[in-house]
């Protein structure tokens, strides 16, 4: 009789498991293009920041190309294209702040010069470290049109640390994290310069 | 069997989720750095209570006693999951705020100790009351630490309420102090135990003082 029991409740159970299971299968049917198609709104919205409109007549999601970086991970880059020049690039980089990885997205021109940077996501202290966000201050509209170089290589830091970059009162990991990030994304592109700018 | 107006008030004020059980504390702590944020998982919680507890409620005379945890905890999921799927697809800008917490209502014991003391006895009617009422409570409860944590940390109220709620909402996002004159630990973890504490013991000194009057009626002490 015990295992008449078991037999029943693995029934009930495993009942409920195949409705609910089919439950979240049409639920994923009936959403997964409108997410897809907001993923793809959110991207092109954070490519338009850092890659002006008036640099290209193309697509940049389209003419993407997939590289390797210095650790060997794959990185995307979105590129602007005008008249078949490529004319700007766009790609994530990522900065360890004081609360794990800060996600951000930076365009460059052709020249290698910075076109715009922007933070797609982070987790830093609400008040303190999130002032790297458009939305709270305008800090991070401060690397446009700076390059390696401009400044000095050794100048690619927060002042605390004897570079240029002011940090904020209370946070100076965060901005630490998202200067250093930068400056390994321009780095990126400097060594990879001929592959990112190539057309097929 | 209990009425419509007892559930109510259970819900809201007697037997509030966060006040007076202290369940939930995951979400409760994480959430609460704002009203806004409060009130928008408190508002998410609420419809998975809802549909959580009406579904256990539909097939309470199936699920046996042996699996009733599992079985429970399923259900809670699968209305999380949905949930889920339907903001990121249909309320984007909200998901975008909302959306790493949303899967932390599967944590929170609040739904699942209503599932096991309510909706698993209860007739559908009654436990979709509950599961709204619970969940009710339990957003008036976030928003509340949210806003106490807000003012004194950011000086603002309802931040960013128009993202949450559209644009008709601007006039609720107040400004009560100067940027970055809030006291910062407010909106960090500890503002959390915090705020959730001296709210706790404001609703105790509410509830004595109304029960010292019951008592002079002759009932006996409530204060428990």
């Amino acid at each position: 009789m015990k295992k008449d029991n078991a037999m029943k409740h693995g029934l009930i159970l495993g009942a409920f498991c195949l409705g609910f299971g089919i439950l979240i299968a049409l639920t994923d049917l009936v959403t997964a293009k409108e997410i897809a198609a907001r993923a793809l709104e959110d991207k092109i919205n954070s490519l338009s920041q850092v890659l002006p409109a008036e640099l290209h007549d193309n697509n940049p999601i389209a003419d993407a190309i997939t590289l390797k970086d210095e650790h060997g991970k794959d990185a995307i880059v979105y590129r602007a294209l005008k008249g078949g020049k490529v004319t700007g690039l766009a790609y994530e980089i990522y900065g360890s702040g004081y609360a794990g990885e800060i996600k951000l997205m930076l365009g460059v021109d052709a020249a290698g010069k910075v076109l715009g940077v922007r933070v797609l996501a982070h987790k830093e202290t609400p008040g303190l470290g999130d002032k790297i966000e458009v939305k709270k201050t305008d800090w991070i509209l401060r690397f446009t049109d700076l390059a390696l170089g401009n400044p000095p290589l050794e100048k690619w830091k927060v002042k605390k640390d004897g570079g240029q970059f002011d940090q904020f009162a209370g946070a100076t990991i965060t901005p630490r994290g998202v200067v250093k990030a930068i400056r390994e994304g321009l780095e990126f592109y400097a060594a990879n310069q001929a592959k990112m700018t190539e057309v097929n | 069997m209990a009425t419509y107006g007892r559930i109510a008030r259970d819900g809201l004020w007697d037997n509030n989720g966060v006040f007076s059980m202290l369940l939930g504390m995951c979400p409760t702590m994480a959430m609460t750095t704002s009203a806004t944020n409060g009130f928008g998982m408190g508002v998410a919680t609420a419809v998975v209570m809802a549909a959580s507890g009406m579904l256990v409620a539909m097939f309470r005379n199936y699920i046996t006693t042996e699996v009733r945890i599992p079985v429970f905890i399923l259900i809670v999921a699968s209305m999380v999951t949905v949930v889920d799927l339907s903001m990121n697809a249909w309320m984007h800008e909200l998901y975008k705020v909302l959306g790493l917490f949303i899967p932390l209502i599967v944590s929170n014991c609040l739904p699942l100790a209503r599932l096991e003391a309510f909706a698993a006895k209860e007739p559908v009617l009654p436990s979709l009351w509950d599961g709204i009422f619970m969940g009710t409570g339990f957003t008036i409860a976030l928003t509340a630490i949210g806003a106490v944590r807000e003012i004194v940390g950011s000086g603002t109220l309802f931040a960013d309420a128009s993202l949450l709620l559209g644009p008709a909402f601007k006039f609720m996002e107040m400004r009560f102090l100067p940027e970055d004159m809030g006291i910062l630990l407010m909106i960090l973890p500890p503002g959390g135990f915090l705020v959730t504490g001296l709210l706790v013991v404001a609703k105790r000194m509410i509830d004595l003082k109304a029960g010292k009057e019951i008592q002079m009626g002759g009932a006996h002490s409530v204060a428990a």
